[in-house]
């Protein structure tokens, strides 16, 4: 059941996805895509993630593409305004960070989004232990840098991934 | 000119700024680390805010268009962080002024054990 789930699942990303990108309308062209896209869910049917089906999962990673985009365009002000000023004001250096979260799939969306948000660079990851270069180091302490870095994407990502 | 087209023509000009400001991050850094920071995040942004300009001066392209924003957002940390970690254990240095580098210590108690 949970297998037939996930093929259902995925089967409607990849028809949505070419419907987007070459804006078919014909019918009969879907189709066959969504055959297609059958066929191919199948084969792979060991490597698809489960979906998501509570309501609750959706509202969150909504919430948190929204918070992610605000972050990027922080992390840019902050890299544009560091970059400009004649004398720059770095302070580098690579810190720990531990992470709550279980699931693989959760800890590589807490890696990327940790590099996509103001002055920090995931290096390296290790069980729950991220090593990540700061560029502005506050505290070296590996709580304070918890607290600061990965706080705020953890309260989202924990009811997302489990 | 309509409206739309002023509209995306401004957004793909604040994307071409962020994008300029990337590469003189990549100039002005000390080290490759912090290049990489510079490097990353502008272009994620430049790169969003451009093709989000183009989408909407020739609105019937904004599908494809969002799957490219998609598909960038999702593999350029991907690829930076990849960068970062291969630099990292090929052993290029932080700059001179870095505060702590826990990555290293790691390395090392690591090789004493073995």
């Amino acid at each position: 059941m949970d297998r037939i789930i996930k093929v259902i699942f995925s089967t409607g990303i990849l028809t949505l996805f070419y419907f987007i990108w070459t804006g078919t309308t014909d019918l009969y062209n879907i189709l066959i895509i969504a055959f297609i896209a059958l066929v191919i869910s199948i084969i792979y049917n060991r490597s698809l993630f489960k979906p998501m089906l509570s309501p609750k999962k959706w509202i969150y990673s909504i919430w948190y593409v929204i918070f992610l985009f605000i972050e990027i365009i922080k992390a840019n002000f902050d890299v544009a305004r560091r970059v400009v000023s004649p004398k720059i004001p770095i302070n580098p250096g690579i810190v720990t960070v531990k992470t709550k979260l279980k699931s693989a799939m959760g800890r590589m969306i807490l890696a990327n989004s940790i590099t996509l948000t103001p002055g920090t660079l995931t290096v390296d990851i290790d069980e729950d232990i991220l090593y990540i270069h700061w560029i502005d180091v506050t505290n070296i302490d590996e709580k304070t840098a918890t607290e600061k870095i990965v706080a705020n994407f953890e309260k989202y990502l924990e009811v997302i991934f489990g | 000119m309509e409206w739309y087209r002023i509209l995306g023509s401004i957004i793909t000009l604040i994307g071409s700024i962020f994008l300029f400001l990337g590469a003189l991050g990549v100039f002005r850094m000390p080290d490759l680390y912090n290049r990489m920071q510079a490097g990353t995040k502008a272009t994620t942004l430049g790169t969003i805010l451009t093709l989000l300009g183009i989408g909407i001066c020739h609105y019937e392209w904004i599908g494809q268009i969002l799957v490219i924003i998609m598909f960038i957002a999702l593999t350029n940390p991907i690829s930076s962080h990849a960068l970062a970690r291969a630099a990292h254990f090929k052993g290029i240095p932080l700059t001179k002024g870095s505060v702590a580098d826990k990555l290293k210590e790691k390395e090392s108690t690591e090789v004493e054990v073995d």
